[in-house]
């Protein structure tokens, strides 16, 4: 189709042919006060200007790279070694277009299909699809899965759970009339504590939501979780860290029936939020109630091996509105990073990162756990974050961080009513001893 | 309509190309020769749990072939007594065997005189026979 600009001219015309005065008149319609506002933002600019402008903010960024940065909460800063951005931009993998014709899709295919294999891998699945949007989306489609295989409205979600990944949920599922039961979070004996998950499941449940590590950190038995979703009848869906299971139980061997993650820890940049991926898998026996797009390895008529879509019957383009989901789509540029981050790594490589994360996580709130003030209340063990509490709110603590050059933590009264003054605190490979000792120091002057 | 599409006399249809026979107190259901030529290969049939209700003309399950997925529609209205698991492993007898090995649901009805309003094979043929010549 060419492109055709609308000149002032048929503006003109087309308004005199309407007997209207202006375009805005088209909009009277709407109220004022839900209309688009009047946005005063200056002169147009030219390119050079305009660069020069965007550049000036961009100064403004505190790049996580150069700065002590204990920021994670969902978002993880890991070393990528460059081939993964070297496969990523190659212009084959530009597009991802539907591969719907196998026989000009093969490298595309093929991508997707070692994706899946890489992921089933790490989690111990069955089924991995080719992708959803990212942890949240990943998470919520995990509890639509359920509610259609037991045809029950209930869902069950641990207050460990990402409050974003609840939210998504919410979002997803409350429209549908099915009843969210969220268990609570408290400080007991100077740790964090659940209360409230095993006990609100029932025979209504369709999925019992579980966080492994939880979102404060710690590292849980799932098991209990597992049986007691089972003996219900519901089913049990774990939220896992994928950098995590280099060192802890996939879900596959805790038994759960889906297990969902976002994916931007294997090998994506944090990139302000986005675009990152989200991983979904599955038992195998629930293929049929997996969401999007998945890439299945067959022979062609001569018997070579080839790679083709399948299943595609769960999907939007044969079965519309009837479709497992109309509102995923698979990650298929950023899905490739992580396929290529995985194979560079391996599992040796991945338990290295998963040590080193743990390891100076451990470091750090043992120091930080020595100023006087501090405590450290996620429990033990935990992963790679824990959450402190210091006598200060912890916005005011995360600024005067930021005065000395140190991003802190992610503020847990976000969240959380009742934890203001709790921070949640990162360390990764990337983190180094120093970095934890500035830390220590400026909080100890912080609170001292 | 072509020469090898079977409309057995002994059963009743409807418009959605179900088939539904009486069984002593049950009413059997599957899906028509026409209606698995014209989807191609099964690959799955998705049907409700035992115990379940349907209602005439509504759907109650869900039929994929390599090209389509099509709703199922209950020619009676009753409670599903027995439904055949072997389609799990065999979606083909769908292609095979659609008026015996392919059966779908075994339903108590609550009226079995609904089985009257539904198209005879004579109906039934002239109705795939205007199908085919479109």
């Amino acid at each position: 189709m060419t492109f055709v600009p609308l000149t002032e001219s048929e503006r003109t015309s087309m308004l005199a042919t309407l007997g209207l005065a202006d375009t805005e008149a088209l909009f009277d319609a709407v109220p004022a006060d839900l209309r688009f506002p009047a946005i005063d933002i200056g002169p147009p600019l030219n390119e050079m200007e305009a660069t020069a402008h965007v550049e000036s903010l961009a100064a403004a960024n505190r790049p996580a790279s150069g700065i002590p940065f204990f920021l994670g909460a969902g978002a993880y800063r890991h070393f990528i070694p460059s081939a993964v951005g070297a496969l990523m931009g190659r212009s084959e993998f530009s597009t991802s277009y539907t591969p719907y014709q196998p026989e000009v899709s093969q490298g595309t295919l093929q991508m997707s299909f070692e994706f899946q294999s890489l992921v089933c891998d790490l989690t111990g699945m069955d089924v991995t699809n080719a992708s959803v949007y990212d942890g949240a989306s990943a998470v919520a489609e995990g509890a639509l899965m359920a509610l259609r295989l037991t045809g029950r409205e209930r869902v069950v979600v641990s207050a460990g759970v990402h409050p974003h990944y609840r939210q998504a949920l919410d979002t997803y599922v409350r429209p549908r009339g099915v009843d969210v039961y969220t268990s609570q979070m408290a400080v007991r004996d100077g740790v964090l504590q659940e209360v409230g998950l095993l006990e609100a499941l029932d025979e209504h449940t369709a999925c019992c939501i579980v966080s492994q590590p939880t979102f404060f950190g710690e590292v849980r038995d799932v098991a209990h979780a597992v049986e007691a979703a089972h003996r219900v009848g519901a089913l049990a869906l774990e939220v896992y860290n994928p950098t995590s299971l280099g060192l802890l139980r996939p879900p596959g061997e805790w038994g759960v029936d889906i297990a969902a993650a976002e994916g931007q820890p294997l090998g994506i940049p944090l990139s302000f939020g986005g675009p990152y991926v989200g991983l979904l898998s599955c038992r195998r026996e629930l293929v049929r109630q997996l969401p999007g797009r998945l890439v299945g390895m067959a022979k062609d008529g001569q018997g070579r091996r080839g790679f083709v879509l399948t299943l595609q019957a769960r999907e939007q383009h044969i079965r519309r509105e009837k479709a497992t989901s109309n509102i995923c789509t698979s990650q298929t540029l950023i899905s490739l990073g992580v396929a290529a981050y995985l194979a560079l790594l391996g599992p040796a490589g991945l338990r290295e990162v998963a040590e080193s994360c743990c390891r100076m996580a451990r470091f750090a709130a043992d120091r930080l756990g020595k100023i006087p003030g501090v405590e450290v209340i996620t429990p033990r063990p935990f992963f790679h974050e824990f959450a402190v509490r210091t006598p200060l709110p912890a916005d005011a603590v995360n600024r005067s961080l930021l005065e000395r050059g140190i991003v802190g933590g992610y503020e847990l009264g976000k969240s959380y009513p009742g934890l203001d003054d709790a921070l949640l605190l990162c360390c990764t490979e990337l983190t180094t001893r120093d970095q934890v000792d500035r830390l220590a120091t400026a909080l100890e002057n912080i609170v001292g | 309509m072509s020469e090898g599409t079977a409309v057995p006399e002994d059963r009743r249809y409807t418009r959605e190309h179900e088939w539904a026979i009486s069984d002593g107190d049950l009413v059997i259901v599957g899906i028509t020769d026409f209606a698995q030529h014209e989807l191609g290969d099964v690959v799955y049939v998705e049907l409700p749990k035992v115990g379940a209700r349907v209602a005439a003309f509504k759907e109650f399950g869900v039929v994929e072939s390599v090209k389509a997925a099509s709703d199922l529609f209950s020619p009676v209205t009753g409670e599903i007594v027995v439904i055949n698991e072997e389609l799990g492993e065999h979606p083909e007898w769908v292609n095979e065997s659609p008026y015996a090995r392919g059966w779908m649901l075994r339903v108590r009805p609550d009226d079995v005189q609904e089985l009257d309003q539904l198209l005879d094979a004579e109906a039934y043929r002239q109705l795939i026979g205007g199908a085919e010549a479109e």
